[in-house]
């Protein structure tokens, strides 16, 4: 199962959303969520294998794109680019202290650099997005 | 006293409240001689989007500005423009608005109590820590937000931002059945929030009563979510149209974000608290008795103990649910026509963070020609910032980190959704 993340009205915030979008064109099944914490342990529910796509902030370049594939990921705390206080990282914990990882989980971060109400999608994110569902078409559904 | 050292704490970014800011507190010696609650990101770009757009426009619009109280953002935003166009709306449309907020009342009560606070109170760092400590409650809370959140997506049509709702109703309405098939997961989530509320009065709280001016929605009958009349405790009772008459936003340097203060009054407190103390006759039965049997009763004058009472409104989501889908009965037609007209309509709705004034004001086209929104946590913001004046002069000698979480506590009282009115929020400390 693939999940992309984010919000469209805040900018690269959508890069998650964007790769899901990508993904379903290619012909892959991938689900967009808002990414907060509560609704990605749901999204796990019963799943085996999941990846999920989301904009992160640690500093990198924009357009960056990062890949944290053991399980659990050791996400950098508060790196993902959510404006809700629990996003990917808590999820993954909470999940973890819950008991409800799915058996492979694999997060890629794509750098953000515009995360304001209304910004537009930066190119090198979009450049990104494209690099990274053509990534996760290519190994399969994830 | 102690002399006049100044030192500087700063937590970057601040954890566990809805959206980001900062906060900044300057400490003399054992006193605090300064604290500002910095909002950095434009809040009245949306005002500025809404213009010339159709008002047909503004409630989804609007109900992207945040993504846990989607709902009230539409129900301000539906019921102003209905004013403007002057339209009566079904009372079984009416109904169905007040089961929708139901929802979010108790997704986002459940999220706060459970998943943002109830740590701070238990030692908790986070969430995390709680759920190795206590992973029966973890448990309990996400199956009572998943509830509110399915109620909001039978009736709204999608969970996150509801696309049913429109101007004169809904595009379409749920069948009874559906409805009831809400029933049984309901009645666990009722019985979830009465434990909620034993759960939360269990809780330690700090002696900490504040002088406050309430402010909330009262109507004839019920507990206030969608209409009422706008009371406070030092004799406010006015109409949505008289909103700007009474309450003036102040540009402050530090904030973008606009500070909101009773005219000739200042600072001013809404939300759960306020809803409770000025409306608890109009809690239905279950949800009076549930305060009661912890000893809960107005006035309320701690906000640390705004945990319980959103325990409490959590149970009255609930019980009101229950009501309205036993006494539903689908409208004749999921929306009236809604003709263009010129005028001005404003309306308030009780968010679960508070009251969120919206006013529009249409051209003959039903074109928006100007709009102004108040969210709850704008206008708490300055209240925060008394409350912190004083309570951070309690942890002026306490290591930085302690002072700092203690903070970041009594921050969290008032559930800001800062996301509404801005983004980062980082705290630092002076000393």
């Amino acid at each position: 199962m693939v999940i992309g993340c984010g919000n469209d009205a805040r900018g690269d915030d959508a890069a998650g959303l964007l790769v899901a979008r990508r993904l379903r064109q290619l012909g892959v099944h991938a689900v967009e969520r808002p990414g907060e914490a509560t609704d990605l342990i749901e999204a796990f529910a019963g799943a085996e294998d999941v990846t999920v796509v989301d904009a992160v902030v640690t500093g990198a370049r924009p357009g960056a794109i990062h890949l944290w594939k053991d399980t659990p990921p050791p996400l950098p705390p508060a790196a993902t680019g959510s404006s809700h206080g629990m996003g990917i990282a808590e999820a993954i914990a909470l999940a973890g202290a819950l008991g409800r990882l799915p058996r492979r989980l694999r997060v890629y971060g794509i750098e953000a650099a515009r995360l304001g109400l209304g910004s537009r999608v930066s190119p090198e994110v979009l450049a990104a997005v494209e690099a990274v569902a053509q990534e996760i078409a290519g190994v399969g559904a994830g | 006293m102690t002399a006049h050292v100044t030192r500087t704490i700063e937590v970057d970014p601040l954890a566990r409240v809805e959206g980001e800011g900062a906060l900044y507190i300057k400490l003399a010696g054992e006193r605090v001689s300064d604290v500002k609650l910095r909002i950095f990101e434009p809040p009245r770009l949306f005002e500025a989007f809404l213009r010339g757009r159709h008002c047909s426009e503004a409630p989804d619009i609007t109900a992207r500005i945040c993504g846990i109280c989607p709902v009230a953002y539409q129900m301000s935003a539906l019921q102003a423009v209905e004013r403007a166009l002057g339209l009566r709306i079904d009372p079984a449309i009416r109904q169905l608005r007040r089961l929708l907020y139901c929802g979010e009342w108790i997704e986002s009560h459940a999220l706060h109590v459970y998943l943002l606070h109830a740590p701070d109170f238990l030692g908790a760092q986070d969430v995390v820590a709680l759920a190795r400590e206590h992973r029966a409650v973890v448990e309990r809370a996400l199956r009572l937000k998943r509830i509110g959140n399915d109620l909001m997506t039978l009736i709204g049509g999608r969970e996150i931002h509801p696309i049913s709702p429109v101007i004169g109703g809904f595009t379409r309405v749920p069948g009874v059945a559906a409805l009831r098939e809400m029933v049984p997961a309901l009645e666990w989530a009722l019985e979830a929030a009465r434990e909620t509320v034993r759960f939360t009065a269990g809780l330690s709280f700090p002696d900490f009563d504040q002088d406050y001016e309430f402010v909330a929605l009262r109507h004839p009958e019920e507990y206030p979510v969608n209409e009422g009349r706008l009371v406070s405790n030092r004799g406010l009772d006015i109409d949505a149209a008289e909103f700007e008459d009474h309450f003036v936003e102040q540009h402050v340097k530090h904030s973008n974000a606009l500070h909101s203060v009773i005219r000739g009054r200042g600072s001013y407190l809404v939300g759960p608290l306020a809803r409770f103390n000025l409306n608890f006759d109009r809690l239905p039965e279950v949800a009076r008795a549930a305060a009661l049997e912890v000893g809960l009763k107005p006035p309320i004058l701690n906000p640390f103990k705004s945990i319980v009472v959103r325990a409490v409104e959590t149970v009255f989501a609930c019980a009101e649910a229950l009501r309205l889908i036993a006494e539903y009965q689908p409208p004749p037609a999921p929306r009236v026509e809604a003709p263009d007209r010129a005028g001005v309509g404003q309306a308030i709705t009780e968010a679960p963070r508070g009251i969120l004034y919206h006013r529009y004001a249409l051209d003959d086209r039903g074109l928006i020609l100007a709009a102004r929104i108040v969210p709850p946590t704008a206008q708490n913001q300055k209240r925060i910032e008394d409350d912190l004046r004083e309570y951070a002069a309690r942890f002026a000698t306490w290591p930085e980190e302690e002072a700092t979480w203690k903070c970041e506590q009594a921050i969290r009282n008032y559930d800001p959704c800062i996301s509404c009115a801005t983004h980062f929020l980082r705290l630092t400390i002076e000393r």
